[in-house]
């Protein structure tokens, strides 16, 4: 088949855009899973639609592609057009301008009266002949009427089609959707809008922006709807460590999102496991809607609980709460520690002790999960204890590597 | 009610936007073939000129060829379902009340999700306050004047709580999701100013901008290396956690790679802390001065506690 930059399927180019995107270092032959001619192709789109981000390093290892943006420099998630590469066929497009544009005037037709008007003003003005059936049309007007871009009536026996009036006042939104459509976990919708307008706002700009979120949009947003019906989920998960995708059926509660991280998560409760366990969303390849869920409630409130003892995304082994006490020095003039603090603690406790140190405090599922935000304090640290040892241990086990690392030894800089 | 929404699908798609601007035009006036290759340079990808064109002169009975077309009006598309959806979703988000847009043609329908379903694990807590009059009020005025590129004159607490007055044109406002703050980027006569738009008690829009204002505010962007080994998932976590920065990625050995990222100095103290959350698993190589600011804490770290230190 001839190369198109247009895709039919979303799945494949959601995984090369993300090894792109997050890794970078692979040369052509590290995708091993994919032909190598389908690598080409797979790059080949990549460069056409986001050809200003891409870069090319060649090495001993052969030449690698990969993207690099700074996000904050960006007036807009340049990911967002890839959703912008759907195929379709020359009667779709044909059909959706000559529909919309019978329909214009606000008239009410018959499919009968528009596949007239079809053949008659627009189709014979060409020579080449463009075979239309009835069932196609059909068709589309009932994939329009779906979308909200048609309304259907009955009159008599036949049902006539109009187009949907637009009652929104599109420019008041500008802002809002120009603002949402970066930090809105649906935003490439809001994409959608903007591309309605000449000129877009260049005043919104956006910090620690995860613009990789994109790519997950389609499993987001099934998810959500999935969420709001109280409804199960039949997923087909592929973890990294898998040789084959996983189908697992679940009741979708929450979406977790990390903002510092780059992670983002599904919290749900499995049926199987008779557990509520998180998966991460960049691993879920499809989402099948299943049945209603009656208990959803008592799932919820199952949640409620369980929620302020996940530091992160971890439930621990055995579901027993780990107790973790840090004592931080915080020296005169050094109020913005104290804030830290209370503005980073989630579900922890943060007290002053006296004028030199404060203690935080917290019972969670699993404590290691705390590590890397305990390293931040390194300077600082006076007292640090655990139920469970281990995760001491490894805490001061890790500042050893790393005085070694900076402060002597071999492998020092 | 609706369990499924498609995404994906040509209704949004590049082709369809270019092809409707193709035949706005087409229907004003005979398009030329030279015009028709400019617009699709213009609005679609890098490749879309090997394919439109050729399509539109052969496979889609769109574009007669003397370069005018059988559509009676421009092209417009009312907006879909999918998408009203998602602007009633908006008007559950507090911060909808700094817009207001208008909420006509919405009321009937389903917003597409509800706001508590999403859980910002790790957002800080002292966010902006969203729900404030006064705040509202002044995030308006900023983005009137940024719009209409006018000056404002600003009173702002500093750090330490002291007031401030200046006078500047707002360039930007740069929202943090980790903070869930506004920070406004504006350019004064003598510098720019990044001022968080919580701490300003006070905001007037004056009149047109100065020329010497109107310029982007000047950025200090400085380069970090590091060495990565891959322990623990540390590649994925460390790649994916600094994802929003421009970065380059080298394979040095079987589980060695060396990271360069690029930053902004005014984050210097943020990016510190955030190399020292993954421990031992990076090493910074340059530049000195930064290695200069980990040995620093390790140090203090180890006058802290010998005792818990064990």
């Amino acid at each position: 088949m001839a190369y198109s930059e247009l895709i039919k399927n979303y799945e494949r180019i959601r995984g090369y855009m993300r090894q792109f995107y997050v890794y970078g270092f692979k040369s052509r032959e590290e995708y091993r899973t994919k032909s190598a001619r389908s690598y080409d192709n797979e790059r080949r789109r990549v460069e056409s639609w986001l050809g200003d981000y891409m870069c090319f390093r060649q090495d001993a290892h052969g030449k690698s592609v990969f993207l690099s943006v700074d996000s904050r420099r960006l007036r807009g998630n340049p990911l967002y057009k890839s959703f912008k590469a759907k195929s379709f066929t020359a009667k779709d497009i044909t059909l959706h301008f000559y529909l919309l544009d019978i329909l214009a005037n606000g008239e009410l037709l018959t499919l009968r009266e528009i596949m007239e008007r079809l053949a008659g003003r627009y189709l014979s003005q060409f020579d080449a002949g463009f075979p239309l059936d009835e069932s196609t049309v059909r068709k589309k007007l009932k994939e329009y009427e779906s979308a909200g871009l048609l309304a259907a009536e009955r009159r008599g026996r036949e049902v006539c089609y109009r187009r949907q009036e637009d009652m929104v006042d599109l420019p008041s939104w500008l802002d809002a959707v120009s603002f949402f459509s970066e930090e809105n976990p649906l935003g490439v919708i809001g994409s959608y809008l903007l591309d309605k307008f000449d000129q877009t706002p260049s005043y919104f700009g956006f910090k620690h922006h995860y613009i990789l979120h994109a790519l997950d949009s389609q499993v987001i947003c099934d998810l959500l709807m999935l969420i709001r019906a109280h409804r199960a989920a039949e997923l087909t998960v592929q973890s990294p460590r898998a040789k084959a995708p996983a189908r697992c059926t679940a009741c979708p509660l929450k979406l977790y999102i990390s903002t510092q991280t780059g992670r983002q998560y599904l919290l749900a409760y499995r049926y199987l496991e008779r557990k509520l366990a998180f998966t991460r969303l960049d691993t879920i390849h499809q989402v099948e809607a299943g049945a209603y869920e009656p208990e959803y409630e008592a799932l919820l409130s199952h949640y409620q609980k369980f929620k302020g003892h996940c530091w992160g995304v971890s439930t621990g082994t055995g579901r027993q709460l780990e107790h973790l006490e840090m004592t931080v020095r915080v020296n005169p003039g050094e109020g913005y520690i104290l804030r830290r603090l209370e503005r980073e603690k989630r579900g922890g406790r943060v007290e002053r002790l006296d004028a030199h140190t404060c203690r935080f405090c917290a019972d969670i599922y699993d404590a290691s999960e705390l590590q890397p935000w305990l390293r931040t304090f390194t300077g600082r640290i006076v007292q640090l204890s655990c139920s469970r040892q281990s995760v001491v241990d490894t805490f001061f086990a890790d500042l050893a590597r790393m005085q070694e690392l900076y402060g002597g030894g071999g492998g020092a800089v | 009610m609706e369990v499924a929404a498609v995404l994906f699908s040509e209704l949004y798609g590049s082709y369809f936007n270019v092809v409707a601007a193709v035949l706005a035009e087409a229907v004003r006036h005979s398009l030329t073939g030279g015009r028709l290759e400019e617009i699709v340079r213009e609005k679609a990808f890098a490749e879309s000129v090997l394919a439109i064109p050729a399509a539109l002169r052969s496979d889609w009975p769109l574009l007669k060829p003397d370069g005018t077309t059988p559509l009676r009006h421009e092209p417009t598309m009312p907006l879909t379902l999918l998408q009203k959806r998602w602007l009633k979703t908006l008007l559950q988000d507090p911060r909808i009340a700094l817009f207001a847009p208008c909420e006509a043609g919405l009321a009937d329908l389903e917003p597409l999700f509800n706001p508590e379903d999403i859980v910002r694990f790790d957002q800080y807590l002292d966010g902006d306050p969203y729900r404030d009059e006064v705040y509202i009020s002044i995030f308006r005025q900023l983005l009137t004047a940024a719009r209409e590129r006018r000056s404002v004159r600003l009173r702002y607490a500093g750090r330490r709580g002291r007031l401030h007055d200046a006078v500047c044109l707002p360039v930007r406002l740069e929202y943090s999701e980790k903070d869930d703050k506004f920070r406004l980027l504006a350019s004064g006569r003598r510098s720019g100013y990044i001022i968080n738009v919580a701490r300003i008690r006070a905001c007037t829009v004056l009149g047109p901008a100065p020329s010497e204002l109107c310029r982007e505010p000047v950025r200090h962007t400085e380069s970090l290396t590091f060495r990565l080994w891959d322990e623990r998932n540390a590649l994925e976590r460390v790649l994916l956690h600094f994802s929003h920065l421009e970065k380059e990625t080298v394979r040095l050995g079987e589980q060695e790679y060396q990271v360069t990222l690029r930053y902004d100095r005014e984050d210097e103290t943020e990016l510190l802390i955030r190399i020292l959350s993954f421990g031992p698993m990076l090493q910074v190589t340059a530049p000195d001065r930064f290695i200069a600011l980990i040995r620093e804490r390790l140090e203090r770290q180890a006058q802290q506690a010998p005792e818990a230190a064990q």
